[in-house]
């Protein structure tokens, strides 16, 4: 049984003065156990609106969406599916809510009215795996945009999800802040959390196995993420773009430079020309 | 407008455990029309510092002056000067009220005690200067996406005319076509008015394309303030301030590593691939796929 799955899922915004504008058109999709998916597409696409549906915070207008075997129409089931999908925002702020570090982290165990050394050996399993355990006395807001976002993910790890998903998780972070998130996504990946990673940058959505083109409320491309940069100038018309080391390989190719595929990043286009 | 930063700190929370200094003796003169970019690691002070010239706080040492002004006075001088600068916060969502966009755009120019046509006028101009479609005007704010509530941030905030605009971080959220059209109009706007840009970003990229110069925060001091190609390219200085150089540049200092003749100093791709290109003419790689694998 895949983790989730989406079968001609529909969903349509309620318009103020009456009316409805379509976000979702016909999506059909299976995540396996362990996989790691970016999703890009241009503003209004439809990218946040289906990441909403994969832990039931929307539920679609036609078609149905299965988390793990449980439907989430059904509204019995939405603890369940929440605690296999947990959701982490582009403002970490916004899903922090105790005043150190290890409290927050302690929320999720708490409410789920687990003994407290099992939360105690979540809280530090958590913090270790994203790094803050130097931390867990400090206040929230005395760490950097990038740890407040780590803090926001340790806090969901610490109710052992099955899947995070990451709506846009860098998008207010600097360079080295937004390495930082990344790579704790791809770490977590490899201790076999499935993951999915919405973002507006092309590098971000390099780091993942698959990744999926939505654009006016449907999957356009799904694939690698060498595949779907190779679809350029189609990219382009809906308004994306290419990592800039993609970007200039392409360009380089197209003078008649002869490079290996699958270049995705600055250092692999470094070797690649030494 | 003349913006001059003197020796300007602020600690918030002051005399109590919790006090953190975000600004420390920053010096900084911006004259009329220059496009500055204002870059730093998350909580190195930029957003305070643009609040200080904004005269949204209080310094706890030194001064603002706008056009002599000091920025944060509580006269009708002050109010007159802060008059004349828009700043756009982070997050759009934050500023935004009223019940339809164009509601929303004509707010500021309402409260200038102007006609109803002039506001209707200056509030499709800002609608326009954006990118959002006249049809969009009688759409409810909130009902946006992202992207699109950005820009109407953005136009309520042009509507008023400034002779400074300020934008923190204006194309965070935006797809890539969206950060390129908003930098355009925003490029546009400001050749066509002569007014002071002041952009803070995190897409060295992309900032690469519009300002001249760029000053550094670190720590809440002034790290470098010089051309944007020189102060972008010092790969040493940015990473001492917690940030990476440009892609094209990163590329380019591992091209130079390996003994490569090519400058370092070039920001934007297109350049970049000129320079790879002149550096190997009558010399193209021949490598295949297999020997490099």
């Amino acid at each position: 049984m895949p983790l989730i799955e989406l079968r001609g899922v529909e969903y349509a915004y309620p318009l103020d003065g009456g009316g409805q504008v379509a976000a979702l058109r016909g999506i059909d999709l299976t995540i396996e156990r362990g996989e790691f998916v970016s999703i890009v597409g241009p503003n209004g696409s439809g990218k946040s609106t289906l990441a909403r549906h994969l832990n039931g915070l929307l539920l679609p207008t036609a078609g149905q969406v299965c988390v793990d075997g449980l439907l989430t129409s059904e509204p019995h089931n939405l603890w369940a599916v929440r605690q296999r999908v947990g959701m982490v925002f582009q403002n970490p702020d916004n899903q922090i809510v105790a005043s150190t570090v290890e409290e927050d982290v302690a929320f999720g165990p708490e409410n789920a009215a687990l003994p407290p050394d099992e939360i105690r050996r979540r809280v530090d399993e958590a913090l270790a795996t994203v790094g803050l355990i130097g931390y867990r006395s400090s206040p929230p807001q005395m760490l950097s945009g990038g740890q407040r976002q780590l803090l926001a993910i340790a806090g969901l790890l610490a109710t052992r999800p099955a899947c995070l998903i990451f709506d846009e998780p860098a998008s207010m972070l600097d360079s080295i802040n937004r390495r930082l998130v990344v790579e704790a996504i791809q770490r977590l990946n490899a201790e076999g959390l499935t993951i999915v990673l919405i973002t507006q940058t092309m590098e971000e959505a390099a780091a993942a196995r698959r990744a999926l083109v939505m654009h006016q409320g449907r999957i356009m491309l799904d694939g690698s993420p060498a595949q779907i940069f190779e679809q350029g100038d189609q990219l382009r018309e809906w308004g994306l773009d290419l990592p800039t080391a993609v970007e200039i390989a392409h360009r380089l190719r197209s003078m008649g430079w002869r490079l290996p595929p699958d270049l995705l990043t600055i250092d692999q286009l470094a070797r690649a020309l030494c | 407008m003349l913006i001059r930063v003197e020796h300007l700190g602020h600690t918030y929370i002051p005399g109590t455990p919790l006090a953190r200094s975000a600004l420390r003796g920053v010096n900084l003169e911006i004259g009329p029309g220059e496009r500055v970019g204002l870059v730093g690691r998350t909580g190195s002070g930029k957003s305070t510092l643009v609040q200080h010239i904004a005269g949204l706080l209080t310094p706890t040492e030194g001064q603002v002056l706008l056009d002599g002004v000091p920025a944060h006075e509580r006269t009708a001088a002050g109010r007159a000067v802060r008059r004349r600068l828009g700043l756009a916060f982070q997050n759009p969502e934050e500023q935004i009220f009223e019940q339809t966009v164009l509601r929303e755009v004509a707010f500021g120019p309402r409260n200038l005690g102007l006609s109803q046509s002039e506001i209707v006028a200056r509030a499709r101009w800002a609608m326009e200067m954006v990118g959002l479609d006249a049809s969009m005007a009688s759409r409810s704010p909130f009902m946006l996406s992202g992207g699109e509530m950005r820009r109407v941030a953005l136009a309520s905030i042009l509507a008023m005319r400034p002779e400074t605009l300020i934008l923190d971080e204006p194309t965070a959220g935006l797809d890539p076509r969206g950060r390129r059209e908003l930098i355009a109009r925003v490029c546009a706007w400001q050749v066509e008015t002569g007014a002071t840009l002041i952009l803070i970003s995190h897409d060295l990229e992309g900032l690469a394309r519009v300002v001249e110069r760029v000053v550094v925060l670190d720590c809440g001091q002034v790290a470098a303030d010089g051309l944007a190609r020189q102060v972008l390219s010092d790969d040493a200085r940015l990473s001492a301030a917690g940030l990476d150089v440009p892609q094209p540049v990163m590329l380019l200092r591992a091209l130079r590593n390996s003994g490569w003749g090519v400058r370092t100093d070039l920001l934007l791709p297109e350049e970049a691939i000129e320079e790879i290109v002149h550096a190997r003419r009558g010399a193209i790689p021949v490598r295949t796929d297999k020997e490099t694998a």
